[in-house]
C-alpha cells in the first residue's frame, strides 16, 4: 500500500494516539513522572508535605503568639478558638501551635541538611571506591561494613555528650553517619558505569580520574541517588526526634517534634493535646515522606515493585 | 566451615580495635575534664584525682592503660558512682536488657517470618494488606509514640497490664515493652520475608516440587523456606543493633533497670567513663552478634564460605 507522506504522518499520529502515546518520544524521566503522578498515595503525600512545609515556614507569621513567650493568662489551657491558642498551651503558657510549627521546621531543617551531608559523602565515597576498584575498593568497602555493624546512634549520643548539645553538630553527626547505604548503592552503579563507552572515551582522551568521576559518572547517578535520598529523609527525621525525645536534641527554648512529644508523654493524662498535636505532625510528616520515597522508587524502577 | 568461622573471628579484631581507639580519642578531645563540677576543686585535690585515674600521664600511656584494662574486662571507673565501676554497673543491668532484647528478638523473628510468608502466599489478598498495614505502623509510629499509647490503653484505661517497672520479672511486666521493641522489626522482617519468598516461589525447583504433587504446605516448609530465609538472616545483624537502640527508649519509658537506662542517665549527667564503657560494651556485643549471624549465614549458604 502506497500512501502519500502527509497521509502516512496522519495515520501514524492516529495510531499513536489510540495507544495513548504522544507522537514525540518520551524520556525516561517523563515516563517516571507520569507513573509518579498516577500513584495516588504519592500525589496526596506531596500535597500534604507541601502544606506542612508552608505551614512550618509561613505559618508563624499568621498566628497571634510566638513559640517562646509565655501567655500569662493561659497556662495549660486546652485548645480553644477564643484566645487564639488553637492547639492549647503548655505548662509554661507557651502556644502549642507555634511550638509545633517551630518543631516541624527544625525537623525539616535537620532532614534537609543531614540528607545533603549524607548524599555528598556517600556519592563521593561510593564513586571513588567503585571507580578505582581493586585494593582501594576493598579497603573502603570493608570500612563501610565495619561502620554498618556498629550502633551509630550511640556514637551520636557520645558526640552530643562530649561536645554539648549543638544543633549544627546534631545535623552534621546524623548526616555523617547516614551515608553508608548511599555509598554502597553509588559504588554498585559506578561499577557498571565505568565500563561504558563514554567513560572509556573520556579516559582515552586523557582526562584525569577525578574529572571523569565528577563530569561523567556522578551526573549519571542522579536517579538512584535522588530515590535513595528521598528514602533517607524520613529515617533522619525519625532519628532526630528519637534523639530529641531522649534529651539529646536541640535545647530550650528551641524545640523539635521529638522534644514536644516527650513533654506531651509526661502530661498525656491531664493534657492530651500536648501529645496529640506534635504526634500527628510527626506521623503526617513521616507518612508523606515515606509514600513519596516509595512512589519515586516505583516510578523510576518499575521492575522492583 | 570451621576455617571460615576462624577467619571471620580474626577479622573482628581490627574492627574492635578501631572502634575502641576512636571512642577513646574522641573522649579525650572533649572540652573540660570529668571533674569540672559546680564548685572548683583545690589544685592539690585535682592533682590527686588525676593521678588516681592516670590522667596526668601522657595520652599514649593512658591509651595503653585503657586497652590493657579492657583486655582484662575492666571498663574503667564511673565518674559519678563511687561504689561501682562501669563493668559492675553493666553487669547489674545486663540480665534485664538481655531478657528484654532476646524475647523481643525471637518474637520479631517468629511474627515477622510468619506474616511475611502469609503475605507472599496470599499475594494481594487480605493477609497481604494486613502485612502492609503492620509494616506501615511499625515504621511510621516511632517506638516512643507507640509505648505511651499502649501504656495509656492497656495500662491505665483497661488496667490489664502494669504500666511500667520490672516487678517480680513475671510475664505481664514484659508484655508491653517487648511488643514495643519487636513491632518495627517484625514489620521489616516480614517485608524482607515476603519479597524473598515471592522470588523463591517463582523458581524452577519449586515448580518441580509442585509438579510432584507434594502439596503447598510441604512445598513451603521443605523447599522454599530455607532459601527464602537468606536475606532475613543477613538482616538479623543490623536488627540486633537497632534492637539495642530501641532498648534505650523502651527501658526509659517503662522504667526498667537495664543498661539502656544507665546509659541514658550517664549521658545526661555527662559521666564520660560510664558512657564510653557502655558504648564499648555495646560494640563488642554487636560485633559478636554479627559474627554469629555471619556464621549462620555461611552454614545456610555454602557459596559464602569459600569467598
Amino acid at each position: 500500500m502506497i500512501l502519500n507522506p502527509a497521509k502516512r504522518e496522519l495515520l501514524a499520529a492516529e495510531l499513536l494516539e489510540a495507544e495513548g502515546l504522544s507522537p514525540e518520544g518520551r524520556s525516561l524521566t517523563k515516563d517516571a513522572m507520569r507513573r509518579l503522578c498516577r500513584n495516588k498515595a504519592a500525589v496526596v503525600s506531596m500535597v500534604v508535605l507541601t502544606l506542612l512545609i508552608l505551614a512550618a515556614f509561613l505559618g508563624p507569621y499568621f498566628i497571634p503568639h510566638n513559640y517562646e513567650d509565655p501567655d500569662w493568662a493561659a497556662f495549660r489551657s486546652p485548645p480553644s478558638w477564643e484566645d487564639g491558642h488553637y492547639f492549647g498551651t503548655d505548662p509554661n503558657g507557651r502556644d502549642l501551635l507555634a511550638r509545633v510549627l517551630y518543631g516541624t521546621r527544625v525537623s525539616l531543617a535537620v532532614a534537609f541538611v543531614a540528607t545533603l551531608v549524607s548524599v555528598v559523602i556517600g556519592v563521593l565515597y561510593g564513586a571513588i571506591s567503585g571507580y578505582f576498584g581493586g585494593r582501594l575498593d576493598s579497603i573502603m568497602m570493608r570500612f563501610v561494613d565495619i561502620m554498618y555493624a556498629l550502633p551509630y546512634i550511640l556514637f551520636v549520643i557520645l558526640l552530643m555528650v562530649i561536645f554539648g548539645r549543638n544543633v549544627y553538630l546534631l545535623f552534621a553527626a546524623i548526616g555523617a553517619l547516614e551515608w553508608l547505604t548511599m555509598a554502597r548503592i553509588v559504588r554498585g552503579q559506578t561499577l557498571s558505569l565505568k565500563h561504558r563507552e563514554f567513560v572509556e572515551a573520556a579516559r582515552a582522551s586523557g582526562q584525569k580520574p577525578l574529572k571523569i568521576i565528577t563530569k561523567h559518572i556522578i551526573p549519571n547517578l542522579v536517579g538512584p541517588v535522588v530515590i535513595f535520598a528521598a528514602l533517607t529523609v524520613p529515617e533522619i527525621i525519625a532519628t532526630e526526634s528519637f534523639l530529641s525525645y531522649l534529651g539529646f536534641g536541640v535545647q530550650e527554648p528551641l524545640t523539635s517534634l521529638g522534644t514536644l512529644i516527650s513533654e506531651g508523654t509526661n502530661a498525656m493524662e491531664n493534657m492530651p493535646w500536648l501529645l496529640i498535636f506534635p504526634a500527628t505532625f510527626l506521623v503526617a510528616l513521616l507518612l508523606s515522606l515515606l509514600f513519596i520515597g516509595d512512589g519515586l522508587r516505583d516510578a523510576f524502577d518499575p521492575k522492583d515493585r | 566451615m570451621l576455617s571460615y568461622a576462624f577467619r571471620r573471628l580474626l577479622s573482628t579484631i581490627p574492627v574492635l580495635w578501631i572502634a575502641v581507639t576512636a571512642c577513646f580519642f574522641v573522649l579525650r578531645l572533649a572540652p573540660g575534664g570529668p571533674f569540672d563540677g559546680e564548685r572548683s576543686l583545690p589544685p592539690a585535690i585535682l592533682q590527686n584525682l588525676a593521678a588516681h585515674y592516670n590522667l596526668d600521664k601522657p595520652l599514649i600511656q593512658q591509651y595503653l592503660f585503657y586497652v590493657g584494662d579492657l583486655l582484662r574486662g575492666d571498663l574503667g571507673p564511673s565518674f559519678s558512682s563511687e561504689d561501682f565501676n562501669v563493668a559492675q554497673q553493666i553487669m547489674i543491668g545486663l540480665p534485664y536488657t538481655f531478657t528484654l532484647g532476646m524475647t523481643a528478638f525471637l518474637l520479631a523473628i517468629v511474627v515477622g517470618v510468619a506474616v511475611g510468608c502469609l503475605g507472599a502466599l496470599y499475594q494481594n489478598k487480605m493477609p497481604d494488606y494486613m502485612l502492609g498495614a503492620m509494616i506501615l505502623v511499625g515504621v511510621v509510629f516511632p517506638n516512643f509514640l507507640i509505648a505511651p499509647i499502649l501504656q495509656l490503653v492497656f495500662g491505665i484505661q483497661l488496667a490489664w497490664l502494669p504500666v511500667g517497672g520490672w516487678g517480680d520479672g513475671s510475664l505481664k511486666f514484659l508484655v508491653l515493652p517487648v511488643i514495643v521493641m519487636a513491632l518495627p522489626h517484625a514489620g521489616r522482617i516480614s517485608r524482607i520475608t515476603r519479597g524473598s519468598m515471592i522470588e523463591v516461589m517463582n523458581q524452577n525447583f519449586i515448580r518441580t516440587a509442585k509438579a510432584k504433587g507434594i502439596g503447598p504446605r510441604l512445598t513451603v516448609m521443605r523447599h522454599a523456606l530455607k532459601p527464602a530465609m537468606m536475606p532475613v538472616v543477613s538482616y538479623l545483624g543490623p536488627a540486633a543493633s537497632y534492637l539495642l537502640t530501641g532498648s534505650l527508649v523502651v527501658e526509659t519509658i517503662f522504667g526498667l533497670p537495664g543498661i539502656g537506662r544507665y546509659f541514658i542517665n550517664a549521658a545526661l549527667n555527662r559521666d564520660y567513663g560510664m558512657v564510653l564503657g557502655t558504648v564499648i560494651f555495646y560494640m563488642i556485643l554487636i560485633v559478636f552478634l554479627n559474627l554469629l549471624v555471619d556464621i549462620v549465614y555461611a552454614w545456610l549458604d555454602p557459596k559464602v564460605r569459600n569467598r
